[in-house]
């Protein structure tokens, strides 16, 4: 924790500021993986809010519990057993909610019962393994200011995996977001792209939990999203601006934990909600004033495969 | 195997979790808000934690913390009902669920119980600067509930607040039921659908903080979508698919206790939400269709 390793002090001088934030190696390691995790939880997340899929992305982040547990049973590291039960996890997901025999009320509950499967097989991994599991702790809320130098290369690799996959199946995948029914009367491969989408978001989730744990990936993964989806309907530009708050996010969250005791994940996740509220309350001023003095409504952007439907209340 | 204390807690604590995590959870899923029901079991971690720091009693902070989340999730809207209901997810719920409502969606539900983990991640640092070991324990506890560690009061308070769930559920299930499946048709009869959602996630609370003292924050979900999932899948009159619910719950509450008596080295949640999930399995197999 920072307050061990130095006496920080908050100046009112900005610039001395952030160079005592740089002065340490542990917190350059800290910025760098925060930039990179934040650009492509930024991307992913930006695909998620618009697929609603928070439900899946968060049975995803709770596969961290029964993977790590699973990989310290079998003594192999615990990145294998993450990414293992996240692949499983992805195919169980897309197989429910791409099956026509589901309801749309019960894929809630199928997602939600393959959580708790999940969670079952990790206590009983725990209990086989002997009952100490270490850092739970910092499983569950990470352990952003332990960033090590090949942390950083390894995230940087996935960061590439991610979006290069992502860049890919850009235009199928949008259009298979914005209006499934339509693309695949198209011959767009609606339910394979829907697996390979969350395996990417199992990546990215993977990638994510490192830095804010398995608890706190929302607050980079949806809060930038959805911020940015309340302000624009444009795709692109809504895209660019969920990086930007990603990043604000993250540099904001970590400035401030550096120069506080408490975890770099509260102050994360605290950044990000009042980021999210913001953006809410813009929106909301925003449609109050058009409603306001326009004439008429203005026509709302859904349907067509580039312009996907904000979540403007 | 009823000899033990404990063993007699478990299921008199258990049967009535369980039928209120059956009964309630056929709802849940009916309106999709399983997402709401995780939501509400995680807040009772910070919420444990909360209480924890300021030394007061754990159960307190965690009703506190659950049935205040569930009332700003049902005010947020009709819930991540959102309006689009006979929809397929992406895409939809835009078209519905807009038009000034404010309809909180799973994004919001997401970024809201984020947030509180976050306040959770805070009084955890700060129990643990505190009172040095207690923190651990209190998370453990709070994470994994004990049910085996119920002590006789524990034990009979819990099923108490499980029997008045259940009381809760059958006295608003007819307006409620027409307020799913219906909203506007129900609202235009004059049914209070919006108190009614607020009233039902609330009641989600009490059953999640109470059941997280049986199954635990991390595994009520189980109890409450698999057994329910199953239901609807198997009984397509609403008042039978409840109490089919309920039973199955109950099922797979009693069935996990006895094996996890059995098999010592078999946690009694894994267990329980391992039958549960496997009901559901069984039901989805046996070729019940989803009704609509």
């Amino acid at each position: 924790m920072p307050a061990e390793a130095a006496e920080p002090t908050l100046t009112w001088n900005l610039a001395h500021d952030v160079s005592q934030l740089l002065e340490y190696h542990f917190m350059v390691n800290a910025l760098l993986a925060g930039s990179i995790v934040a650009v492509m939880a930024a991307a992913v997340g930006w695909l998620m809010v618009l697929r609603r899929e928070a439900f899946a992305g968060h049975t995803l982040s709770v596969m961290a519990f029964p993977g790590a547990a699973a990989a310290a049973l079998a003594g192999v590291a615990g990145a294998c057993g993450y990414f293992l039960f996240c692949a499983a996890g992805a195919v169980a997901i897309a197989r429910i909610s791409g099956s026509r025999r589901v309801s749309w009320s019960e894929q809630s509950a199928g997602i939600g019962s393959v959580q708790a499967l999940a969670l079952g097989l990790g206590f009983l991994f725990v209990s086989l393994y002997g009952g100490v599991l270490g850092d739970l702790e910092s499983l569950l809320f990470g352990d952003l200011l332990g960033v090590s130098d090949g942390q950083v290369v390894l995230l940087l690799l996935v960061a590439a995996v991610t979006l290069v996959g992502l860049t890919a199946l850009a235009r199928p995948l949008l259009f298979a977001s914005v209006d499934p029914d339509v693309a695949a009367a198209r011959g767009v491969p609606v339910q394979a792209l829907s697996l390979a989408f969350l395996l990417l978001l199992g990546l990215a989730v993977g990638a994510t939990s490192q830095i804010t744990g398995a608890l706190l990936v929302f607050a980079l993964l949806v809060a930038p999203a959805a911020s940015a989806q309340a302000l624009t309907a444009r795709p692109l530009v809504s895209l660019a601006l969920t990086v930007v708050l990603g990043l604000l996010v993250v540099w904001l969250g970590l400035g401030i934990a550096y120069f506080s005791i408490y975890p770099a994940g509260f102050f994360i996740a605290t950044v990000a909600f009042i980021v999210y509220v913001l953006a809410r309350v813009i929106a909301a001023a925003r449609a109050r004033l058009r409603d306001g003095y326009a004439r008429e409504p203005e026509p709302t952007p859904i349907g067509a495969p580039g312009e996907p439907p904000g979540v403007i209340a | 195997m009823l000899g033990p204390e404990f063993m007699r807690n478990a299921l008199l604590a258990g049967t009535f979790i369980a039928l209120a995590c059956g009964v309630c959870g056929w709802f849940v899923v009916l309106r999709a808000q399983v997402f709401a029901g995780d939501a509400l079991s995680h807040v009772a971690f910070p919420g444990a934690l909360a209480a924890a720091a300021a030394g007061a009693d754990q159960r307190i902070g965690l009703f506190v913390a659950t049935i205040a989340a569930g009332l700003a999730i049902g005010m947020l809207g009709r819930g991540v009902l959102g309006g689009g209901l006979p929809g397929r997810g992406p895409g939809r719920g835009n078209a519905g669920g807009g038009a000034g409502t404010g309809a909180a969606d799973d994004t919001a539900i997401g970024i809201a119980f984020t947030f509180i983990l976050g306040l959770g991640a805070f009084f955890l640092a700060l129990a643990s600067t505190s009172a040095a070991g207690a923190s651990g324990v209190a998370g453990a506890r709070t994470l994994f509930g004990s049910i085996f560690g119920l002590s006789g009061g524990e034990a009979r308070l819990a099923a108490a607040i499980g029997l008045g769930a259940v009381l809760a559920t059958a006295a608003i299930a007819r307006p409620l039921l027409f307020a799913s499946v219906a909203p506007e048709v129900a609202a235009a009869r004059g049914v209070p659908t919006r108190l009614l959602g607020i009233a039902f996630v609330a009641l989600l609370g009490v059953i999640a903080a109470e059941a997280t003292q049986a199954v635990g924050a991390l595994l009520l979900l189980g109890l409450l979508a698999a057994p329910a999932a199953a239901a609807h899948r198997l009984a397509h009159s609403p008042f039978v698919g409840m109490a089919l619910a309920g039973l199955l719950a109950l099922l797979a509450m009693w069935g996990g206790l006895a094996l996890a008596y059995a098999i010592p080295s078999l946690p009694a949640s894994t267990a329980i939400v391992v039958l549960a999930v496997g009901l559901y399995g069984a039901a989805a197999l046996l070729g019940g269709r989803p009704h609509r």
